[in-house]
């Protein structure tokens, strides 16, 4: 029974059955289930988590390498290249792509005079990227381009290169490794000179090849603006000659000259010699002393770095009269005519404050008391003044702030306060001792003083111009005029004609023009040192001034009388540039 | 018995041409594939970057031929090998697993034979003999598959081949418990106890994601597998090890989006990708063709799967229609399982792409069960 029954089935082959044709269309469902969320899974990944994934990857294939801008120039006045740059190459290597490993470090340690250890290190190192060497000469990175060595990288950047050398240096400043300026215009500058960097994305495989066929993508870097300085580098030159022969002759530890327009405040000349060479900013322009720390070597190059024309203040002793003068007749305390009488010292409260002529200088008028320089006069004036109108002025004059001049590292003055003011501390004001300022201040009051009374800015950027020149941006400043009237303005021009034509100043005459000035001798502190400031403030010409110099001399050996050894220093250049700026001498008729 | 009947009937047979179309249009769209993203490793290795599609161009026409040969033989007649291919099955794994004749590539002993180029992975075979098996055991004892005793053969018979292909490959025997799994679920009426299968699996499967550390503690779970889940779970915390190939798969489809970068155009198969063309090979479909692309290459075997279901539903007996139900089973779960691979919504198993991964043994086999497909619908008899 039972075999036949197998024997049955054996024969006739089962049914496919309904149960069986529902299971076969579940088993169906099933699988369109699974696909269906696995379409999802997929939509899911590639729509919505593409972009997440797609960065991933990039950020793997590519390979990305900068290609420096350009910084941008500094040029002078005139035109004349003053900060440039210099094509320079970084040498670097990428492991995965050396193909000869021995013959990149021969030709390597070759050409660029390195140890073959060394480069071999750097070559067998397994990193994305390893710089062998920078600020290679151009032509050294050609010749290593052209071994068209596997996995060796010839980058092109850009260095920066002061054709003047020691020119200017305190004024200009330098870049340091990243060309990012360090002191000076190129840091004040640093966003208009600096450019934006470009990218050269390559993509890779995984072993680092670079895609020939993948569009490389090259984001062009976008060189950085010019800047057009007010300066005139044939007037920097001159001066520093004259700064640097006076420093010599005078054994002065420091000599600075500041040359300006004093009717917009361009500065043609800022001098502070000695200066140090731009190109190798980092070795001291002294003899380095032997066996110093870092540290102390890096306070002597901050030392040489600084400018002290803007970053120094010093007691401006007589060349602050002006100053004085100028509050006096303004407020009408004092008039031409009036006469005063030097007994060679005044008292002042308990105090017997010399006149530098201890003899006196006698009976005497107001403008001969500024030509005589003499210490009584303004402390009758200052005394007439007093300190809160002082304060006043000032305040206007802008001698209570810093100049605004577009250099970093301004100090600005040190003063009284007002409610610690005595006589005796206004006395000594009024002829310009018991407070400092900056040469720069001094010389930014005094030009308003010649100028009719407008307050400028002083500054060296004058316009900025894109690399291509398309764009142009003047760089303006702020003035502010008639902050002294017209008729103060003209008397001080006149008397202090006469200190040049006639007094204290007279070393500065030069013949056919018209100088203006006021010499300075300020006693260092502490007074006993005996050391002094010798300076003199210029100005021609005289009735229309058209530049404005203010010398000072740091620490004279010998004769240290500001109107021996500093007003023929001022001339010797007024007799330069004075005709370079076509300001020519007018001979009288008779003359 | 059949003889006069089989010639009375012969103009009116039916054959799936429109399977056997979309098996074709696979193949090449597959070599495609496999050109694309194998030439740089091809160019890098073995200096010819057709190497990998010339080999699978080959091996897959003589796949075809050998198709073509199986799909006019009457099941009928091979069936009755069951016996000997289920025992040349085991012995082959025997060999491969515990002799020197087993060969080792790539760190895995997967392959039979005395050379690398003389060689297959029996796995591939054992499949197919699963497939015999159960649709002749299923056929033979019929309804007694819902009776205890008749399903404990069922999973006796499976045991030994699952055992001896996933000792070594165990990605290979989830296929092979899937397919016996489907194939007894279609054989029974009683569906009850597959439910409660499946509803075990998951259970596992929660457990193991979810107390993974702590049955590692009780020896359950080994610690390389609970590592797998914790790359499933978090690929990117394991950016070099684990989660490298996942992660690099996961790029090259995040990469695709809609519509691809183009044939040809994956960066990720340059060396990103290891082996690219091997289980990793739908991660450059997504990359070059998008997110189109992939639907359609997921809507090409779902038109596949969708055939088998209809071949199997109009089979002549319970015996075509179990072949046909193990083939549709192998392929469906194969793709489903690669695909969830390797858009990381599975823990990785290496798992090929049926017809579009590299791998001569793969489609040699392949192309027998579309033979035997082929052949079962060849027996379907027109009504009309």
């Amino acid at each position: 029974m039972r075999a036949l029954a197998q024997e049955k089935i054996g024969q006739a082959a089962q049914r496919n059955q309904i149960f069986h044709k529902k299971g076969i269309v579940g088993v169906f469902l099933i699988m369109l289930a699974g696909s269906l969320w696995l379409g999802g899974r997929l939509a899911y990944l590639m729509v919505f988590r593409s972009e997440y994934y797609m960065a991933q990857a990039e950020e793997l294939h590519e390979r990305e390498r900068s290609i420096k801008a350009a910084r941008g120039e500094i040029y002078d006045r005139n035109g004349t290249l003053i900060a440039a740059n210099r094509t320079v190459c970084t040498i670097s290597v990428i492991h995965n792509q050396i193909t000869d490993a021995d013959e990149v470090v021969r030709v390597l340690s070759e050409q660029l005079e390195l140890s073959p250890e060394k480069v071999r290190a750097s070559v067998e190192k397994y990193s994305s990227r390893e710089v062998i060497k920078t600020n290679v000469d151009k032509a050294t990175g050609d010749i290593i381009r052209a071994f068209h060595l596997d996995g060796v990288k010839v980058d092109e950047d850009y260095k920066r290169y002061y054709p003047f050398g020691k020119v200017a240096s305190k004024v200009l400043g330098f870049t340091g490794s990243d060309n990012q300026g360090i002191i000076g215009l190129e840091v004040k500058y640093e966003s208009v000179l600096k450019g934006i960097d470009g990218k050269i994305l390559t993509m890779t495989t995984a072993a680092g090849i670079e895609l020939d066929s993948m569009a490389e993508e090259r984001i062009e870097p976008f060189p950085g603006n010019n800047l057009i300085l007010s300066l005139d580098m044939n007037i920097q030159q001159y001066a520093q000659q004259a700064a640097e022969k006076v420093m010599e002759e005078k054994g002065a530890l420091a000599v600075n000259v500041v040359i300006m327009n004093p009717k917009n405040g361009e500065i043609l000349a800022m001098v502070s010699v000695p200066e140090f060479d731009l190109n190798d900013p980092f070795t001291l322009n002294t003899v380095q002393p032997e066996g110093i720390s870092s540290e102390e070597k890096q306070n002597l190059l901050n030392q040489m770095w600084r400018n002290p024309c803007i970053s120094d203040t010093y007691e401006p002793g007589s060349t602050f009269k002006i100053v004085t003068a100028t509050v006096a007749l303004e407020e009408g305390v004092v008039s031409v005519n009036d006469t005063f009488h030097c007994p060679g010292f005044k008292i002042v409260e308990d105090r017997r404050i010399r006149c530098h002529k201890t003899t006196g200088h006698g009976s005497e008028t107001f403008p001969q008391g500024v030509m005589n320089s003499c210490n009584p006069v303004f402390i009758e004036v200052g005394l007439r003044v007093g300190a809160e109108k002082f304060y006043s002025y000032y305040e206007k004059f802008g001698l209570m702030r810093r100049t605004g001049v577009d250099i970093p590292g301004e100090a600005s003055g040190i003063m009284h306060k007002l409610e610690n003011i005595g006589e005796v501390e206004l006395a000594t004001m009024s002829f310009g001792q018991s407070f400092q300022i900056t040469p720069l201040q001094l010389l930014t009051v005094a030009s308003m003083v010649v100028n009719g009374g407008t307050r400028v800015t002083p500054h060296f950027g004058v316009e900025v111009v894109s690399a291509d020149g398309s764009f142009v941006k003047k760089l303006e400043y702020e003035t502010e005029e008639n902050v002294i009237s017209q008729e103060t303005c003209a008397t001080m021009k006149e008397i202090l004609e006469l200190v040049v034509s006639e007094g204290g100043g007279k070393n500065a005459y030069i013949e056919g023009y018209r100088i203006g000035g006021k010499t300075a001798t300020s006693e260092k502190l502490p007074r006993s040192s005996k050391k002094y400031i010798s300076s003199f403030l210029g100005f021609a010409p005289a009735d229309d001034p058209q530049v404005i110099a203010l010398l000072t001399i740091n620490e004279p050996e010998g004769v240290y009388y500001g109107g021996t050894i500093a007003a023929p220093v001022v001339r010797d250049i007024f007799e330069n540039i004075l005709p370079y700026l076509e300001i020519y001498p007018e001979y009288s008729q008779e003359g | 018995m059949g003889k006069r009947q089989t010639a009375k009937h012969k103009a009116k047979r039916f054959y799936d041409y429109s399977l056997l179309a979309v098996i074709i249009f696979v193949c090449i769209f597959g070599l495609l594939i496999v050109y694309s993203s194998s030439s740089y490793s091809a160019q890098l290795k073995k200096g010819d970057s057709l190497y990998y599609c010339k080999r699978q161009g080959m091996i897959a026409a003589a796949g075809l031929v050998g198709m073509i040969i199986v799909s006019k033989m009457d099941y009928h007649k091979y069936i009755k090998l069951t016996g000997l291919a289920y025992v040349a099955a085991v012995v082959m794994m025997i060999l491969t697993n515990f002799t020197p004749l087993g060969i080792e590539l790539n760190g895995q002993k997967r392959w039979l034979g005395v050379t690398e180029t003389l060689s297959f992975q029996p796995a591939e075979f054992v499949k197919i003999a699963v497939i015999l098996t159960l649709a002749a055991l299923i056929d033979k004892i019929g309804r007694k598959i819902d009776t205890w005793r008749g399903l404990g053969l069922a999973v006796a018979l499976t045991l030994p081949p699952f055992v001896l292909v996933g000792m070594k490959n165990l990605s290979s025997g989830i296929i092979i418990a899937g397919i016996a799994f489907l194939m007894c679920f279609v054989g029974s009426k009683k569906k009850g106890i597959y439910f409660l299968t499946v509803l075990g699996v998951f259970l596992a499967a929660f457990l193991f994601v979810e107390y993974g550390e702590k049955l590692v503690d009780l020896k359950i779970l080994k610690a390389y597998q609970l590592e797998r889940i914790e790359v499933w779970k978090n690929p990117e915390a394991y950016p070099q090890s684990g989660g490298w190939q996942v992660l690099q798969g996961l790029y090259a489809i995040g990469s695709g989006g809609l519509f691809g970068r183009g044939l040809g155009e994956s960066i990720q198969k340059l060396g990103f990708i290891p082996e690219a063309m091997n289980d990793m090979v739908f991660s450059i479909i997504c990359e070059e063709l998008g997110l189109f692309g992939a639907l359609c290459v997921i809507l090409l075997f779902l038109f596949m799967i969708w055939r088998f279901m209809v071949i199997a539903n109009n089979a002549p007996d319970l015996l075509g229609a179990l072949i046909v139900v193990g083939v549709m089973a192998h392929i469906a779960v194969q793709v489903i399982l690669n695909v969830a691979v390797v858009t990381n919504s599975i823990p990785n198993t290496g798992i090929s792409l049926p017809f579009i991964s590299y791998g001569g043994t793969s489609v040699l086999f392949l192309m027998a069960e579309m033979g035997m497909a082929l052949g079962v619908s060849n027996r379907i008899t027109m009504e009309h």
